[in-house]
């Protein structure tokens, strides 16, 4: 680029800056019957016409920076926390990120005309670099609200993936003073630190001594799942309570001796009922075969 | 600027006798002095009432760190040195979650959830356990 | 794509046990006002613990800053306990558990780096000791290449 040019597109810049700036409220009244506004602020046009005007007057400062192609301008940082709202609110209400995208784009019709009939008023100056000037920060805009968009997109997939970690984990009452968590699934490191956490909550809130640790549903153990279950095992007995793992399917057991991951601290039984069975031992309950009024096996 | 916390009041830690048991309930925060004092302490209480056991109460306590860690293993190693037993009762899930990333599972310690279940434990006749072995009753 | 911006919540000096508890109590209402869960929390303070015990035992004292972090969706708290004590030689050694030079148990270091998401520390003989850990809410933010 030029000086010539780089001098050129400073001047409109500037233009455009004092233009945004004094045409503001024409525009806020343009704006907030289009799409992006209404269908976020569908109770009152207040609310929009006011979300418009911060965004004129971010785009103003903006302009006024002459950083129109970067999407990390000081101005739009202001915006962004009414832009992430306004997006999560219409990626709640089903709209893909391209759609919010493609309402930003319809911005701009409007804006331009005003801008050209603005010009043709003042002194005469060809319209034509201005317009060009102010599409690119309108395109700038519209990448920084897709941006915006996605990254609201991704809050919502955590968000669910952390709910759906937390149903995937329920902590059961088997008897007075014994819980158990029947794993299913893969255990990766967040879904560990989830079922730590529910089964200790587990042991305080039922009293439970007893807490087992059922994994016949968990297809692959890997030194790290065994680490975490060592680890939960240590937490529980810190707190008091003794654990049990149960469900150790046979190629599961291999796997454990393969990768010479040492159990050996750890209570382990083939079953949950098996389990449940040393639990109610441990306790001093008895389980009487009725036919027979002996003790049944253990 | 306001800290809601005026500084250690005291620093010794009431220990209070229940029968044979030395009952040691700690709060909130614990400096670093108040508790090598309570080490002393319990270590002189130990030896001077012949109690047979120690059961320190953490329910209140929100922070362990590896120094309060090295004080407890402490605590009961001189207790076992005059016969005591010591029991850990009602440590917190998230101060358990911690002490075990940070590597301290206070091996030569005993747990329960609570004193009464402290209690209970230690009225047993029972050889300290630990965990694989169970316990023996109604065997 | 989003740039981590910060703002500096405290720094506070480290010279007796009475300052340890001053940073934990710090430490405790900024991970509250970061957001943490009761466990993140736990654990956080539990380093910075640590952290601050070796600044003052080993360092022979020191301050620690804290700096609240904002990287687009992702919020965190960034700590940074500096000493000009003696150094650590071998920095590898001191973070292997059981390491210890004042009758601790050794879990100073190592341990602290597995309470926390991000740890960094930058330590020469004679020139004092900086640790720097850091601990996001929920999600740490991915390392992604910027555009330009």
């Amino acid at each position: 680029m030029t000086d010539q040019s780089t001098a050129n597109r400073g001047t409109s810049t500037r233009i455009i800056s004092d233009f945004l700036q004094r045409r503001r409220e024409q525009i806020v009244q343009r704006w907030a019957d289009e799409a992006l506004f209404r269908t976020v602020f569908t109770v009152s046009r207040d609310e929009a016409a006011e979300a418009a005007g911060s965004l004129v007057e971010a785009l103003a400062s903006v302009a006024a920076s002459g950083r129109i192609e970067d999407l990390r301008a000081p101005g739009f940082t202001g915006v962004r926390e009414q832009l992430t709202r306004m997006a999560a609110s219409r990626a709640r209400g089903g709209a893909a990120p391209s759609q919010i995208a493609d309402e930003v784009a319809a911005l701009r019709p409007s804006i331009t005309d005003l801008l050209i009939t603005d010009l043709a008023g003042s002194d005469g100056e060809a319209s034509g670099p201005h317009v060009v000037t102010l599409t690119v920060l309108m395109g700038t805009l519209r990448l920084f609200v897709m941006e915006t968009a996605l990254s609201a997109g991704e809050e919502i997939i955590d968000r669910q993936r952390l709910q759906l970690l937390e149903v995937a984990t329920p902590v059961i009452k088997l008897w007075s003073g014994i819980v158990a968590v029947p794993l299913i699934g893969t255990l990766d490191s967040a879904r560990s630190q989830v079922v730590m956490e529910s089964l200790l909550e587990a042991i305080v809130d039922q009293q439970a001594k007893f807490a087992i640790l059922d994994i016949t549903g968990v297809p692959t153990v890997d030194s790290l799942v065994a680490q975490h279950l060592m680890k939960t095992v240590a937490a529980a007995r810190l707190m008091g309570a003794e654990c049990i793992v149960s469900g150790i399917r046979p190629a599961i057991a291999q796997t454990i001796v393969h990768l010479g991951i040492d159990l050996g601290s750890v209570i382990t039984r083939a079953s949950l009922a098996d389990a449940l069975a040393y639990a109610l031992h441990q306790e001093g309950a008895v389980i009487v075969d009725r036919a027979t009024g002996a003790g049944g096996p253990r | 600027m306001s800290w809601g916390l005026e500084g250690p009041v005291s620093t010794h830690v009431p220990v209070l006798r229940i029968g044979d048991v030395l009952l040691v309930t700690l709060q909130g925060e614990l400096h670093d002095k108040a508790a090598e004092q309570l080490q002393q302490d319990i270590g002189e209480a130990v030896a001077g009432s012949s109690a047979g056991a120690v059961v320190i109460d953490v329910s209140g306590v929100e922070i362990v760190d590896s120094f309060l860690g090295r004080v407890f293993a402490e605590i009961a190693a001189n207790a076992k040195l005059l016969a005591a037993e010591t029991v850990v009762a009602g440590m917190r899930p998230a101060v358990a979650i911690t002490l075990v990333e940070l590597g301290l599972t206070l091996p030569g310690l005993r747990t329960a959830l609570d004193v009464q279940e402290a209690l209970r434990m230690l009225a047993q006749p029972s050889t300290p356990l630990s965990p694989g072995q169970g316990r023996q009753e109604n065997a | 794509m989003t740039e981590t911006s910060g703002r500096v919540a405290a720094c506070l000096p480290i010279r007796s046990d009475t300052d340890l508890a001053w940073v934990r109590q710090h430490v405790r209402q900024a991970a509250a006002e970061v957001g943490f869960g009761l466990v993140e929390q736990t654990k956080l303070i539990t380093a910075a613990s640590e952290l601050a015990r070796n600044t003052l035992v080993h360092g022979g004292g020191g301050q620690v800053e804290s700096v609240f972090l904002d990287h687009g969706r992702a919020r965190g708290l960034r700590l940074t306990f500096t000493d000009e004590g003696p150094g650590i030689p071998d920095v590898e050694r001191a973070l292997t558990d059981g390491y210890t030079s004042g009758g601790g148990l050794g879990l100073g270091l190592g341990g602290a780096r597995r309470l926390v998401h991000e740890f960094s520390i930058d330590t020469s003989p004679g020139h004092g000791t900086s640790v720097t850990v850091v601990c996001w809410v929920g999600v740490p933010p991915r390392p992604r290449e910027e555009a330009r």
